[in-house]
């Protein structure tokens, strides 16, 4: 697409933009940082991953400050303004996506090597399902790409089918030893935050798709793992 | 998604409600130059359509022909057919004059008579024999006012010149004028670009109203003006309606290129 006549309004796009994608690697790395403090327990990575939240949530506030700008400024229309109310949508998703991250990291350092090592390889698992769909997703986004988003959209699937089997599976290390319940309970509270950051990536790949088609995607379309039963 | 020259892309769903201005296969030309190419669409009732487009597009020429302004330019040309009510307006049997008491039409600027306020109003009803008495008239004359949002402000001058009051009143002034003959259609020519920001906004919260009893067709260069007032809107470049559909999608998710660019500030 051509430039605006006013440059600086391309520009504080471009701006926003760029932004949004800084946020979403960080948001990426706190997810991949977190999940290694669950099976390789490390203070540092920890503390690193506290630290990532900060920046993140400093990014949110500083899109939103564009956000107010630009709309008050420059009015968008059309495209411009699918631009813009995406990067709002977007750069909340990644601000919880961050926050679920640091959870995760958090009741890493509860565990604190307190749980069997092969129990443990499952975050690892859905962790690396999770960090694709966000890593994809933000691809899609920087290209503009709607195909690909879509493609995110319907492998969330996946990802909740990952959850349901790792659910039972720690559900019956549970049952077998009662002494593991400590942990197993943090265990599942891990995964289930890795399954809401796929919610979000899929949330990400709907705001894409509409800014790049002006189509709303229904959620009710998605195709979806069977609901758990408990 | 391609160019579409040979026709106008629509957005979002056909305008509702029934059809008061039915525009077909219209081309207008001053002397041999071309002005507007092949231009065909509906304007529903009770309700505000809005052409936009860069200066030059044809939007206000276009406008001009649903009263047969453009009768009065030397050497326009209007060919095609302008179907108001099942009658083309261009049918050598319509009296003109009689048209544009049914087709009011309001100004870039505004343009009251050199004469008192009341007069302003009265003198469309009198040549038109819409009053019976002078008790009538005043009747018209408030009325008129009242509807336009400018009553309560002259009441108690009317006798005083029109030219006397801020831009903003003799721009209702004018509505006021439009509206006193009964007219079903009302055209606006940038009806807003004199004005200051609040008297903007009286005249399109005028427009508002004046939408549930009459079908306004309103040119505008402010694409927020055009998003605030209108139901549809029309772009029109280069002398073609490039695309036409409900206002909502046309500044959310317009369906042409062209339209994109216009109203996202690309070029114009």
């Amino acid at each position: 697409m051509s430039d605006h006549i006013v440059r600086a309004f391309t520009e504080e796009l471009e701006a926003l933009s760029a932004d949004l994608l800084r946020m979403g690697g960080l948001a990426e790395t706190m997810i991949n940082d977190a999940c290694l403090s669950v099976t390789a327990p490390n203070a540092t990575l920890g503390a690193s991953v506290m630290a990532t939240d900060i920046e993140v949530d400093a990014l949110e506030a500083a899109i939103e400050k564009r956000i107010t700008r630009l709309l008050a400024l420059r009015q968008p229309l059309a495209r411009d303004l699918r631009e813009v109310l995406a990067a709002l949508k977007i750069s909340h998703d990644l601000e919880r996506i961050g926050d679920l991250s640091k959870n995760i990291a958090k009741r890493a350092g509860a565990l604190d090597g307190g749980a069997d090592g092969a129990v443990l390889k499952g975050v690892e698992r859905m962790g690396r399902a999770v960090s694709a769909q966000l890593q994809a997703v933000l691809d899609a986004y920087a290209s503009r790409n709607s195909d690909e988003a879509l493609r995110v959209w319907e492998a969330d699937e996946d990802v909740d089918q990952h959850y349901n089997s790792y659910f039972r599976e720690v559900l019956t290390y549970m049952m077998e030893d009662p002494r593991t319940i400590g942990s197993g309970a943090h265990i599942l509270f891990m995964a289930k935050n890795l399954e809401r950051i796929g919610d979000h990536c899929t949330n990400i790949a709907e705001v894409v798709h509409y800014l790049v088609t002006g189509e709303q995607l229904s959620s009710a379309e998605r195709p979806k793992a069977p609901e758990l039963e408990v | 998604m391609s160019e579409t020259d040979e026709q106008a892309s629509t957005s979002g769903a056909p305008p509702k409600g029934p059809v008061k201005v039915d525009c077909r296969s219209v081309d207008v030309f001053y002397n041999d130059k071309q002005a507007i190419f092949d231009i065909s669409m509906v304007i529903p009732d009770q309700s505000v359509t809005a052409f936009i487009g860069p200066s030059g597009c044809g939007k206000s020429t276009y406008l001009r022909c649903i009263n047969r302004m453009n009768d009065t330019i030397e050497g326009a040309r209007v060919e095609g057919e302008i179907v108001i009510d099942g009658v083309d307006v261009n049918d050598p049997a319509v009296d003109p004059v009689l048209l544009r008491s049914r087709v009011g039409m309001v100004f870039q600027k505004p343009n009251p008579f050199p004469k008192s306020i009341y007069d302003n109003i009265a003198y469309g009803p009198r040549i038109h024999g819409l009053a019976r008495d002078r008790a009538e008239l005043d009747g018209i004359v408030e009325d008129s006012l009242t509807r336009a949002g400018l009553w309560e402000e002259v009441k108690d001058r009317l006798a005083s010149p029109g030219t006397g009051l801020s831009g903003g009143q003799q721009q209702r002034l004018c509505i006021a004028r439009a509206i006193a003959v009964n007219p079903e259609v009302i055209l606006m020519d940038e009806p807003c670009s004199a004005l200051d920001p609040i008297a903007t906004a009286r005249i399109e919260e005028l427009i508002d109203d004046l939408r549930q009893r009459f079908c306004i067709v309103i040119v505008t260069h402010s694409m927020q003006q055009a998003a605030r007032v209108s139901q549809q809107t029309a772009f029109f470049h280069l002398g073609k309606l490039i695309e036409y559909g409900d206002t909502e999608t046309m500044f959310t998710n317009p369906a042409n290129p062209k339209t994109q660019d216009y109203i996202t500030g690309r070029f114009g």
